[in-house]
């Protein structure tokens, strides 16, 4: 064992035990975005709400689920939550603690992108008499989602590589089967070279997604956005689409 | 523009015909006040603008301006006193907030286009969610005032792409595609580059030709001499003096307005 076996990792690499536990991971990390971007966004709006009980609610759950680490709360929820009479499955540990962790970040995320849209942009609204909810959907939104791309791209990375904590509740995903593999041949690093090529392929397509996202919504403040008009039909109804 | 006339004329129909009633004025202000904390933006602010009447508001920074006209469609709440726009009352109540934003159009001092959108976009925006119009409708009527402001050729482009002048020729359409009958202008000249300044301003005398109500902050004194039936001077929150633009010009009565005078004309 004092060599590494290239044939050996692409051997892992094309293994279809291992492939599945790839499944899991993409799976693992859509949902958590799907649900952490829905709470995120309720967490966002309560924190910017005048109501002191909603915003004081939204800014211990921010600073709670980002104080702390995330194997804490997937631990707790699989195996301290069951001393309360509270059982989940597996999965659904791993679904919750990484949709409650990510919601705070997202929470920020979003919060902030509302945040660098000007008053101005709100206050021409409101002269025209648009509706909250127009003034929210047309006008706002669109501007600030802009703005997340960006830092939105960058947490979802970090998600992407975060549910390998999952493995530690034994969920069955990259990292975790990589360790089943692992202990069952011996070849530390052939496995990991297999697992690893998996995280990078992974992080590499969604930044390339990313940055079309970004091309695609016009990354430049908004203000000095000079796209020519014949694209933006196509951008507004996508910002649209996804809001 | 044909049909906007007939609104305003329709509307006046209306009240003669009630000749019990004196015609309403565009806005009425009673003791207004505004706080921000322990400064005071506006001190017992009162005034009144007859329908078609064009004020023209200046006085030296910080003293109230862009205060006075954003209590007027409430995009500031006023804390005390009372304030009438065509009738009706801005008591903090939605439905007259709706009311009082239906009619009157603003335009801002840096624009506030909606940058994802085009100048189209930008203009049909309201007039399809806010008066239910149809897009074929709304396309019609934008293309109608941004013919007006003479840039119907920039419809498709974004905000953006456009000069400073163009963007705020913009914001006039946008403002006049829900046929405001009062406009409030905030410094509408003050972010352009001089040679842009003009072209604003002559679709500003255009509009005031038409017989449209206007407040309009400004420190562009040709532009108050010409246009203005009055002009109301601001200091420290309140109104100091209100008067036609030649006696205004010509002898201003406070000391305050006469050392700002001598200040923006040199
Ligand atoms: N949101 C706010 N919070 C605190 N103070 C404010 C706020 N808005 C305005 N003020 C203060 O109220 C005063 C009047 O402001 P306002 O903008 O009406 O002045 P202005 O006459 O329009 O001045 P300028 O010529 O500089 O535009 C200023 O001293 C300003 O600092
Ligand atoms: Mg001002």
């Amino acid at each position: 064992m004092s060599h590494f076996s290239p044939t050996a990792a692409v051997n892992y690499f094309f293994n279809y035990f291992l492939m599945k536990g790839v499944l899991v991971t993409i799976g693992l990390t859509v949902a958590a975005v799907i649900g952490g971007l829905i709470l995120g966004m309720g967490i966002a709006l309560m924190r910017m709400s005048s109501n002191p009980v909603l915003s004081g609610f939204s800014r211990f759950y921010i600073w709670f689920f980002r104080g702390t680490p995330l194997l804490i709360q997937l631990v707790v929820i699989y195996s301290g939550l069951p001393q309360l009479g509270i059982k989940f499955s597996v999965i659904t540990c791993a679904l919750v603690g990484l949709i409650l962790n990510e919601a705070a970040y997202l929470a920020e995320i979003v919060r902030s992108g509302f945040m660098a849209v000007s008053a101005g942009q709100r206050e021409a609204a409101w002269a025209l008499s648009l509706s909250p909810w127009t003034t929210f959907r047309r006008v706002t939104l669109p501007q600030a989602f802009r703005l997340m791309i960006p830092p939105l791209g960058n947490s979802i990375n970090s998600l992407l590589k975060a549910t390998s904590l999952a493995s530690v509740i034994s969920v069955e995903e990259l990292m975790r089967r990589s360790d089943m593999l692992m202990q069952e041949h011996f070849q530390i690093l052939e496995v990991y070279a297999a697992a690893t090529a998996y995280y990078l392929i992974l992080t590499s397509v969604w930044d390339a997604v990313q940055r079309r996202l970004e091309k695609h919504f016009g990354r430049s403040s908004a203000a000095k956005s000079r796209r020519v008009a014949a694209s933006a039909p196509v951008a507004q109804t996508s910002v649209e689409a996804r809001a | 523009m044909s049909e906007m006339s007939m609104n305003i004329a329709g509307g006046a129909e209306g009240v003669a015909a009630q000749p019990q009633l004196r015609e309403v004025p565009a806005v009425r202000m009673e003791a207004v006040y505004k706080h921000y904390g322990d400064f005071t933006a506006l001190n017992e602010v009162d005034l009144k603008v007859a329908k078609g009447e064009k004020i023209v508001v200046c006085g030296p920074s910080g003293s109230g301006k862009s205060t006075l006209i954003r209590c007027i469609n409430h995009i500031e709440k006023h804390d005390e006193g009372l304030i009438y726009v065509n009738g009706i009352e801005l008591d903090h109540q939605r439905k007259n907030i709706d009311a009082v934003r239906r009619d009157t159009g603003m335009v801002f001092q840096s624009f506030n286009l909606f940058p994802h959108m085009t100048v189209l976009e930008n203009c049909i925006l309201a007039p399809m969610t806010v008066s239910g119009m149809s897009q074929a409708e709304a396309k019609d009527l934008a293309m109608h005032f941004l013919t007006k402001v003479r840039i119907p050729d920039q419809a498709e482009k974004f905000p953006g792409q456009l000069s400073g002048g163009q963007q705020q020729r913009v914001a006039i359409a946008r403002a006049l595609c829900m046929r405001p009958k009062i406009m409030l202008f905030d410094e509408p000249t003050s972010a352009l580059d001089p040679e842009m300044v003009k072209e604003v301003l002559e679709t500003m005398k255009k509009l005031a030709e038409e017989g449209m109500t206007m407040l309009c902050v400004t420190h562009e004194m040709g532009f108050a001499r010409e246009v203005a039936d009055r002009i109301v001077f601001m200091n420290e929150g309140k109104v100091v003096e209100q008067a036609a633009p030649e006696e205004f010009f010509k002898n201003p009565k406070s000391e305050r307005a006469r050392t700002f005078l001598d200040q923006i004309i040199h």
